[in-house]
């Protein structure tokens, strides 16, 4: 049994062996999950994010709301009854990175979507307790006053291209219109444009309106509120098959 | 092979080689012959001056 | 003495990386499409232009040869105690700010959300990370009766370490965050952090490599895996599409559930890594060079060494129980995360009965109180988590203070002790003093850091289940019982004792800060002080 003389003699075999030990679990846990058809169920009604909701989650991201809010309904009857139907992994296939969080100090925002009106989300993001008055939310006042760079959200949709998200050439190319037209008039030609573009992914019609009650300039709370109001809206759970999705 | 073959298959070779992996581990360490060595090696703290 | 200054090999490739690290990161700033990123490249191109000054000036090689290298890890020590004032202190600002929310003034730069990740990232890679690398430094050397290798390579780990931290640390606090729990720094400080690790472990293997004993001591095992796998860990965790090269936003590569596997993989074995097998490595070495007896039972430690690192890789999927991540996955991290336990019980058992023979010293030396203090913390943090992955335990505690106090017994209890009696330990070592300035004043860090733990844990505890009980309560009529925001309600004073606990962990820091600048400067010199002379070869 002097095999094992070998490592505390050589620095580099063990750590060689060192890398083979740690590796194992990672290819076992993390491999399977891209080539085993069932880790994410066919669901009817995904599609990526518009440019506008885009916006929203890149400031939801910048300001570490996850560390607070979870996005991942867990299957027990008290949170289903709080917060509606259990997250599935399809719920999630367009986010990079991952939003699902690990911590409730405030409630799961998994299907906050439509829950509350655009005016309550606003008067709750510039002050949270003039709405629930024990709530330790901080305010974020600023982002009614800052406004998105629509242009670069071509940019932005391309990397998320080049990482596996079915955008087409089109929604890159008009990306920042297609950002400026989802926060202003819904009967505009612009808006028309931009329904008819995201059509394609067989979803439901798009919001479109200014969240922020400021018209004049989209703004990151425009932003945020367009992807809070989505959030989880997009799998129609009547059509939905639980039954063929076990795993 | 289906799935279900592929897991419990791989979930035996699994059971196996992490097995003969402590083994090894634990026989090497446990092997009389070695003791002098780690009794020697465990004063290297100790040992320095 | 070795006075070839920037001649040698190591100096002139240093010198050459500088130069194109100041015009490459010159180019990206004054090119740069957003605020933060232009800033960013002009502190590193600052900060490459200070490196090359100093390289001009010779600063590396003023060392005596036949010594070891101890002015690295002095300056590892320093930036521990700067470093772990600063993450203590945020930490406990925010806790008051989760106590009373007008703490958070409704700023981008001082809200929750920014500042989280600015608290854990000082104490996890700003505190614990330069003991880490400082103790690994003098462990590697004392052990294997060998200089440190390179002379400029040591110093480059010290200063990049320390700027990828201000790197991360303003960026967090300007809005530039992938908002991956303790991954958080973008794609190019990612960059920044791979080029100073691969030199760290270049260091450390050669180091290894022309060591003058025959045997590699167990501590240096343990760092050396660390080193490896957090190497692995940063790698895959941060695959990431940017915006723009000259921006700082990225996307991450993977997504949904592919991604929230990876990264509590991650995550995971940054507790597992970073924060157990190389704290694991300084207790190998420092206690039993304080208890003055080798370690009990080096045949465990092999065992625990192989095992440890085998298991804790697996265990990442108990962060996702009852989420997206397929059933399969989280019965397998479960299954591992119970393993576990048994592991982490030998390395505890292992450092705690080296004291067998010689506990009376507990009595007389505080620094070895708190080394074991430290241990009886790791034991119960390690029992605590397995309990905590299992499934059933976990559907009550996921999401709740439970978890947040868990990860404190663990990281004040563990690694803020341990680390804490090495630095008392390193701080006369190297400066060749007779004994710290005083023996009184580590006491009271010592009490006021174990009562500060014990009211942060149980605060957590009550409050943490309290929480989880009272979101899955139902009234007699089948309704829920209370709305989510009356539990948050609930949560309020023990955010308070919690945010209290802090204040005295801080405080006791500060003591601790006092006491290693006294000892510095005024406590007396050990008269036959050769203490940093190379050992003798085997």
């Amino acid at each position: 049994m002097a095999s094992h003389e070998i490592f505390e003699k050589n620095s580099i075999v063990l750590a060689i062996a060192i890398v083979l030990v740690v590796s194992i679990a990672g290819l076992v846990e993390i491999v399977p999950l891209y080539f085993i058809g069932s880790t994410i169920e066919k669901v009817d009604g995904m599609r990526p994010y518009t440019p506008l909701e885009l916006a929203g989650r890149d400031v939801y991201v910048r300001e570490g709301c996850y560390l607070c809010h979870s996005q991942m309904i867990r299957p027990f009857r008290d949170e289903v009854e709080r917060y509606g139907h259990y997250s599935l992994a399809a719920e999630s296939m367009y986010d990079h990175p991952f939003q699902w969080g690990s911590k409730r100090t405030g409630p799961d925002l998994a299907r906050v979507g439509k829950k509350y009106s655009d005016k309550w989300h606003r008067d709750h993001m510039n002050d949270p307790r003039s709405i629930v008055p024990e709530s330790v939310m901080p305010g974020y006042e600023f982002l009614g006053k800052t406004p998105v760079i629509a242009d670069r959200y071509s940019n932005h949709l391309w990397a998320l291209s080049v990482t596996g998200v079915p955008y087409s050439q089109d929604m890159i190319s008009n990306a920042g219109a297609d950002l400026k037209a989802q926060a202003g008039d819904p009967d505009s030609d612009a808006a028309e444009a931009l329904q008819a573009r995201y059509k394609s992914f067989g979803s439901k019609p798009l919001n479109v309106r200014d969240f922020d009650g400021d018209p004049k300039t989209v703004t990151e709370l425009d932003a945020l509120i367009a992807y809070l109001q989505m959030l989880g809206t997009l799998v129609d759970f009547k059509t939905y098959n639980a039954k063929a999705n076990l795993r | 092979m289906s799935y279900e073959d592929v897991a419990s298959l791989s979930g035996t070779i699994g059971l196996i080689l992490f097995m003969s992996m402590f083994f090894v581990v634990l026989a090497y360490a446990l092997w009389p012959r070695n003791k002098a060595k780690f009794d020697k090696a465990a004063r290297a703290p100790l040992d320095e001056e | 003495m070795n006075r070839g200054g920037i001649t040698t090999t190591g100096g002139i490739f240093t010198a050459l990386v500088l130069i194109t690290g100041i015009l490459l990161t010159g180019y990206a700033g004054m090119n740069a499409i957003d605020a933060v990123f232009g800033f960013h490249m002009y502190l590193m191109a600052a900060a490459a232009i200070l490196g090359l000054l100093a390289l001009l000036m010779g600063r590396p090689y003023r060392d005596d040869p036949g010594k070891y290298n101890y002015g690295v890890v002095k300056a590892f020590v320093i930036a521990t105690l700067f470093w772990g004032v600063a993450g203590f202190s945020v930490g406990d600002y925010i806790a008051w700010e989760l106590a009373f929310p007008f703490l958070n003034w409704d700023l981008p730069w001082t809200n929750f959300g920014r500042l989280r990740p600015l608290h854990t990232s000082a104490v996890i890679f700003a505190f614990g990370g330069n003991i880490l690398l400082g103790s690994s430094f003098y462990v590697v050397q004392r052990t294997n009766h060998t200089r440190l290798a390179g002379n400029v390579a040591p110093w480059f780990v010290f200063w990049g370490y320390n700027l990828f931290i201000l790197l991360a640390g303003t960026g967090y606090l300007l809005g530039v965050t992938q908002s991956r729990e303790y991954a958080e720094p973008e794609w190019y400080v990612d960059i920044w952090l791979t080029l100073v690790w691969v030199t760290y472990l270049l260091v450390f293997m050669g180091t290894l490599m022309k060591r003058r004993v025959s045997h590699i001591y167990v501590a240096n095992w343990f760092y050396l895996a660390f080193i490896i796998t957090i190497a692995v860990l940063h790698l895959v965790n941060n695959m990431a599409v940017p915006v723009s090269f000259l921006g700082s936003k990225s996307y991450s590569l993977q997504a949904g559930v592919q991604d929230a596997m990876t990264q509590w993989w991650y995550g995971h074995n940054a507790v597992g890594f970073f924060l157990t097998a190389a704290f694991l490595a300084m207790m190998y070495y420092f206690v039993p060079k304080r208890a003055e007896r080798p370690v009990y039972s080096y045949r465990l430690s092999i065992i625990h060494f192989w095992s440890l690192i085998f298991l804790y890789m697996w265990a990442g999927p108990h962060h996702l129980h009852y989420t997206a991540l397929p059933d399969w996955t989280q019965s397998l991290g479960m299954t591992f995360s119970i393993i576990l336990w048994m592991p982490s019980w030998g390395g505890m058992i292992n450092g705690l009965m080296t004291l067998s023979g010689a506990w009376d010293k507990l009595r007389t030396d505080p620094v070895l109180r708190m080394l074991v203090v430290s241990i009886a913390f790791y034991g119960m943090s390690t029992f605590e988590g397995p309990m905590m992955a299992i499934k059933a335990v976990n559907a009550l505690s996921h999401y709740t203070d439970w978890t947040v106090g868990h990860v404190h017994s663990g990281a004040m209890g563990w690694v803020g002790m341990v680390s804490f009696g090495v630095i008392y330990c390193l701080v006369p070592w190297l400066w060749g003093k007779e004994r710290l300035y005083s023996m009184a004043l580590v006491s009271w860090h010592f009490w006021l850091s174990t009562v500060g733990i014990l009211l942060y844990i149980t605060s957590m505890w009550v409050s943490g289940i309290l929480q989880g009980l009272m979101w899955r309560a139902y009234d007699s009529l089948g309704f829920l019982e209370y709305s989510f925001v009356e539990t948050v309600e609930a949560m309020h004073p023990f955010y308070v004792i919690r945010a209290i606990g802090g204040l005295f962990f801080v405080i006791g820091s500060l003591i601790m800060v006092f006491n290693v600048i006294m000892t510095i400067r005024v406590a007396p010199r050990e008269e036959s002080y050769s203490n940093a002379v190379l050992a003798p070869a085997e």
